[in-house]
């Protein structure tokens, strides 16, 4: 029977040549460790630290208490306090925060009114677990001075949702995919545009051309940008008319601030692509850059339930910023202009990483 | 870059260390214009490591060479425009029709707008590619692929072609035509770097260099070479070569023997003053029918004792 030793020869040529891809080698350890660790930290349903403002017209000791109990619960960051209920909408409106707690001048009869709910919470209703968290708030007893009151029938809380009244979570869910989506196509775009010419054995022709390195890494990038775009318009049209999701701001601002998007990722391809040897290799590394795209970026969980670490880490990748962006253009009406530090924070990724692509990729080879 | 137009490429001392292999050992270089320059050597004898320092692709360890009278790698990106450069596999776009492909290498080397595509029909017809057009480069056989590149090469009318084993992946007819080009190109006054591993492509060259473990070993035209090998060269014709072989392998001053079906080329170093009869002194103690014949050196039996220098190299068997 020879099916034995032939067996064990694949067998031992597969070991041989995975011992020897380094990067892979790696992944296998990588990729199953940073999930744990994504899932493990991101998934967090009873949230905690919501960014709040709170708006307290009735300035009573009443009043300040029942402030100083809700921020006790820590589901709240009660981070800003303003004067009016129109300063907490433009806060909800430039995505600064989650909920708002307006008290009422008249708070301190309110209590004692059955009929009526003592205060307001306004609420980005767009992100469902923030929604939760608000009806959880709703029927919170009121505590005063150790007694503790009945929950009025009208409930201590009348919650008012903002930007998404009907609750849906497509709604809530298409502006992060449009970020996914691109992340994952405009990465693996260019991740194996520079590895693919190096295994065909262009590139040591092309490296023997006048051609300098900053029109071959641009004329790399440009295209799909172009391709990106048309993406995008794609993306759009489905979610418009088939998911009824609307873009309620500029489109505009929307396409500019994807154009921005779309380089940053295709750069990062391009990086990828200067420091990986095979194609496969190239894929595999996007795939590493995409998971934590989809668990830490806001797009799933919460920004705000995750630790600290995470949450810097998460700041790190041009998906968290694209979501926030196009969650406010098209869910909140908000303009580009209130978001010019996400808008910031992709330019100057795409400019990092393009740079870094560019001193990479040498025309030497040695 | 007029004032020393006589050597194309001129390399002093040029090294290239990867590590603890020395790939190229202090290699120095006189190439003069408008001549065909061959490098032969085995396969890692550090032709292509030679040719990728002249051209700017590897940073030399040690030494210094000047390309069309610029210094590289410091110059490479000026040079750039004036070399051709084929690589040993097809470098070309495989998803690219031979126009397509022409086009872009155009392009790239900024060729002039108006004349442009009157240089892609002249290459076009030049190098037999009329019927190939629109072809995706991928699909045609090696002839037609080493056509296009050496197309592709010379599109932007180089001063010097650096070509690094340009025909191993052809048959000898696309071979002869190649060889047929390069004589036309060399003619109108290119001066072209060819690396090869054949015999038969090194005796076209007008000068050549000998390379071994990354050493120059020597250095002239064929002639020149044949003629100052410093050995005699013996044919021997025997019943069994195989045993000759044997028994000449003892003799302390038997340099190499290579079998050539059923004869035998005895390299015997010229300070042994009669060889022939220290060959025929063994045939006869083997008692065995034989001739032998003193014959002037081909070129590999050069490559042969200039090869064998190197301490590390012993007889060939």
């Amino acid at each position: 029977m020879k099916f034995a030793p032939r067996l064990l020869a694949v067998m031992r040529k597969e070991f041989l040549q995975l011992k020897r891809d380094r990067l892979t080698f790696a992944m296998i350890v990588g990729i199953p460790v940073m999930q744990m660790l994504l899932f493990g930290y991101a998934i967090n349903t009873d949230v905690r630290n919501l960014v709040s403002a709170v708006a307290n017209q009735a300035n009573s000791h009443l009043s300040r208490q029942f402030i100083s109990e809700l921020g006790q619960t820590q589901v709240l960051d009660l981070r800003y306090v303003v004067d009016t209920p129109q300063e907490i909408e433009a806060l909800l409106e430039a995505g600064k925060i989650s909920i708002g707690i307006y008290i009422p001048p008249d708070f301190d009869r309110r209590v004692i009114d059955d009929r009526r709910a003592a205060a307001h919470l306004m609420v980005d209703a767009v992100d469902p677990t923030v929604i939760g968290v608000a009806n959880q708030l709703r029927n919170m007893p009121l505590k005063f001075d150790s007694t503790i009151a009945p929950p009025a029938r009208a409930g201590t809380f009348e919650v008012r949702p903002y930007f998404n009244p009907e609750r849906r979570s497509v709604v809530f869910i298409m502006p992060g995919l449009i970020g996914i989506i691109l992340t994952l196509t405009m990465m693996l775009f260019t991740a194996v545009a520079v590895v693919r010419e190096r295994e065909h054995g262009n590139l040591e022709l092309l490296i023997n051309t006048p051609v300098s390195t900053t029109e071959l890494m641009i004329g790399k990038v440009v295209p799909y940008i172009m391709i990106g775009i048309v993406q995008l318009a794609l993306i759009i049209a489905v979610g418009r008319f088939l998911f009824n999701v609307p873009i309620l701001g500029s489109i505009l601002d929307l396409y500019l601030a994807a154009s921005v998007f779309i380089a940053a990722n295709l750069a990062l391809g391009l990086f990828i692509s200067t420091i990986v040897k095979t194609q496969f290799q190239a894929i595999q590394i996007t795939f590493f850059i995409l998971l934590p795209s989809i668990l830490i970026s806001g797009f799933v969980f919460p920004f705000e339930g995750m630790p600290r670490v995470v949450q810097y880490l998460g700041e790190i990748l041009p998906t968290t910023h694209f979501i926030r962006i196009t969650r406010g253009i098209m869910l909140r009406d908000t303009p580009l202009g209130d978001m010019s530090q996400e808008l910031l924070a992709l330019g100057v990724f795409a400019l990092v990483a393009m740079t870094a692509a560019t001193i990479r990729f040498s025309k030497r080879l040695d | 870059m007029n004032s020393n137009a006589e050597l194309v490429i001129k390399a002093r001392g040029l090294t290239k260390r990867f590590g603890n292999l020395t790939a190229v050992d202090h290699l120095d270089l006189d190439v003069p214009r408008s001549i065909i320059y061959g490098f032969l050597g085995p396969n890692g004898s550090g032709k292509t490591t030679a040719i990728r320092m002249l051209c700017g692709l590897l940073t030399p360890s040690e030494g210094s060479a000047t390309v069309l009278g610029l210094e590289v790698p410091e110059n490479a990106n000026a040079l750039k425009p004036n070399i051709g450069y084929m690589t040993q596999r097809f470098s070309l776009y495989g998803d690219l029709t031979v126009q397509e492909n022409l086009e872009f290498i155009a392009d790239i080397y900024s060729y002039p707008r108006h004349s442009r595509n009157a240089r892609i029909e002249e290459l076009i017809e030049q190098y037999d590619l009329a019927g190939q057009r629109t072809q995706f480069a991928g699909t045609m056989s090696g002839g037609q692929r080493q056509r296009l590149a050496l197309a592709c090469a010379v599109l932007n009318k180089p001063q010097l072609l650096l070509l690094d084993e340009p025909t191993s992946a052809v048959d000898p007819k696309s071979r002869r035509d190649f060889w047929a080009k390069l004589f036309a190109l060399a003619d109108a006054g290119t001066t072209i770097l060819i690396s090869t591993h054949y015999m038969d492509e090194a005796e076209r060259c007008h000068r050549l260099a000998i390379l071994d473990h990354g050493r120059k070993v020597a250095d002239g035209s064929p002639a020149e070479l044949q003629a100052a090998t410093g050995m005699s060269i013996i044919e021997v014709l025997a019943k069994d070569p195989q045993a000759v072989q044997r028994e000449l392998d003892k003799l302390p001053e038997v340099a190499s023997i290579t079998q050539l079906g059923m004869r035998l080329r005895v390299l015997i170093p010229d300070t042994n003053s009669d060889p022939l009869s220290l060959v025929d002194r063994v045939l006869v103690a083997m008692n065995l029918e034989a001739s032998t014949e003193i014959v002037s050196a081909s070129l590999e039996d050069v490559f042969v004792a200039a090869t064998m220098e190197d301490s590390s190299v012993g007889k060939a068997a």
